[in-house]
């Protein structure tokens, strides 16, 4: 059943935000050259296969790039975040070899010196707002 | 197999012009246009004519968004009273007017038009930082938005992967904060016209009129370091890593070769230009380099036939002070890893061998975002033709100078190389 419905779903942006709101972190792998894609893509970009099937991550990975943001956009500011509590947003790169931007969670934004390049973590996912407007955001912890 | 890439005819820059960058309550985008097109008309050393300007390619990121005006091409040809003569507005993020002085080197190129007024114009201060944050987010990548990112974010995190591939540190960008604000100096048109040394000794001057107590600062670095003369934006990109908020316009008259000898003796050949396009973070091959800017900057070499040693002097994108350190990498002026090193040995001072933003950059002198890219030709143009007064850099038969522009987070990069004969 839950096969049936994950073929159907289109390679876009709005099937991996539902993905996300299901707690899937899903990418697309091209049936041609076998290249990975996260968020998924309908064209190939190494092969121009346009033959895709979904993949799920394992959701684990490590931490290739962050920085902790003192001045943020309203809906963050919202959140509670502001030049006294920065949040941390970041690049993750998974098991699987790809890499994902995401908030990094577990981790205090006010010490950057305290945070590791390579430091090992894995998903977690944020559901914010009320039931008929709630956004799943992709997160990662330390493991 | 791809074509090597040649221009149907030569280009010539015969006037160059901009306005002063920076937040102006009084001077709205038509103002700070006309203003640039002043000074331009007073650079065509014989004179040009308006009449005789073929059509407008005009720069615009989003006025539509921080000013709700839209449509910024026939404003900007009425203002100059040049309609009906076709007017076509360029959008690339930051780099909105480096994709204008492209479309006019075409246009041309072409054979369809003789003389092309190319420029851009942006109005931001009459939003909040807040506000202005999110209208320049448009430009990122919708995932980095979605999870938070913002500009100084971007560049930040790509700042962290740097450091932890090449060992560099945030002492290194407060080299290339210095020396941006040592150039500006000396920039008569920058938003800020002042080096830290100066910031420094306005602060401790005010602190003991005031009877406050008095900051200990010994010199820049310790300045910088103070979390509170420099808070984090995001980090860690500090206050001073960043490029201000600004409106400001700027312009370039080009010319077919042909034709050149009719308004100056000292014009600049248009002899490299080169656009690459980027993907967001998460898809970048190496989060340390722009491979738009790499492009860019392989098809202005090929055009020009020119190396990297070549180009004398170079303004490039310095939206945040990490792009600098790369930009100049990825330009082939330093090797991958070496460009931290090169600033802190001093090589791209305006005295060094290889001078590197003269103006102040969008650092200091201000980052207008569609008029940044001509903006950076205005300087290259003064330092060519030996006009930038006190910041005019000391080397002997200078003649190749080159500016990068940069859109976005690196979607959209462009070379353009000029030459004087």
């Amino acid at each position: 059943m839950e096969i049936q419905q994950m073929e159907v779903m289109p390679f876009n942006d709005i099937s991996y935000e539902r993905f996300l709101s299901e707690e899937k972190l899903m990418g697309s792998r091209c049936q041609r050259c076998d290249a990975l894609f996260v968020p998924p893509r309908s064209i190939c970009i190494k092969c121009h296969g346009t033959e895709m099937e979904w993949v799920e991550m394992r959701g684990k990975g490590k931490l290739a790039a962050f920085t902790c943001i003192a001045i943020g956009p309203p809906f963050m500011i919202k959140e509670g975040y502001d030049r006294q509590h920065p949040y941390i947003s970041g690049v993750v790169e998974l098991e699987e070899g790809v890499r994902v931007v995401a908030r990094i969670e577990g981790m205090d934004g006010s010490k950057p010196e305290t945070i590791k390049i390579g430091t090992p973590v894995q998903v977690e996912f944020l559901h914010r707002g009320e039931a008929n407007s709630s956004k799943t955001f992709l997160a990662f912890k330390p493991l | 197999m791809q074509r090597r890439r040649k221009l149907g005819r030569g280009i010539a820059v015969v006037g160059a012009g901009m306005s002063k960058f920076g937040m102006f309550r009084d001077a709205d985008s038509k103002h700070l246009f006309a203003e640039a097109f002043k000074e331009m008309l007073s650079t065509v050393d014989k004179g040009i004519d308006p009449q005789d300007i073929d059509a407008l390619y005009l720069g615009n990121f989003t006025n539509d968004f921080f000013i709700h005006q839209g449509h910024w091409g026939p404003i900007i040809s009425d203002l100059l009273g040049i309609t009906p003569k076709p007017a076509t507005r360029t959008e690339g993020a930051c780099a909105a007017s480096a994709l204008a002085f492209r479309e006019g080197v075409f246009a041309i190129a072409s054979g369809f038009y003789d003389v092309v007024l190319v420029g851009g114009v942006e109005e931001m201060s009459k939003l909040s930082t807040e506000e202005v944050t999110q209208g320049l987010a448009m430009a990122a990548s919708p995932y980095e938005v979605k999870v938070g990112f913002t500009f100084p974010g971007v560049f930040g995190a790509t700042a962290t992967a740097y450091f932890a591939k090449y060992g560099a540190s945030r002492e290194h960008l407060m080299d290339v904060t210095i020396k941006s604000h040592n150039n500006a100096r000396l920039n008569p048109k920058a938003q800020f016209n002042v080096s830290i040394r100066d910031i420094m000794n306005q602060r401790i001057e005010k602190a003991k009129n005031r009877g406050d107590s008095i900051p200990g600062w010994r010199d820049e670095k310790e300045f910088l370091r103070d979390p509170r003369a420099n808070p984090v934006v995001a980090w860690p990109m500090h206050l001073y890593d960043c490029c201000p908020i600004s409106d400001g316009a700027s312009c370039v008259l080009l010319v077919a070769e042909e034709i050149a000898k009719d308004f100056t003796d000292n014009p600049l050949h248009v002899v490299g230009i080169g656009q690459g396009s980027g993907r967001g973070l998460h898809a970048k091959e190496d989060l340390t380099y722009f491979e738009a800017t790499r492009y860019a900057a392989q098809e202005a070499y090929e055009l020009s036939g020119l190396k990297p040693e070549d180009v004398q002097i170079a303004e490039v994108h310095d939206c945040f002070s990490i792009a600098e350190i790369i930009h100049i990498e990825d330009l082939g002026f330093f090797k991958p890893g070496e460009g931290y090193k090169a600033v802190e040995e001093g090589l791209t001072r305006l005295d060094g061998p290889k001078p590197i933003n003269t103006s102040g950059g969008l650092k200091c002198k201000g980052h207008p975002v569609g008029a940044t890219g001509t903006g950076q030709l205005v300087e290259i143009w003064k330092q060519l033709r030996g006009e930038a007064g006190e910041r005019q850099v000391p080397i002997k038969d200078l003649r190749i100078g080159a500016a990068h522009n940069l859109g976005g987070t690196g979607g959209t990069c462009t070379f353009t190389i000029l030459e004087r004969r």
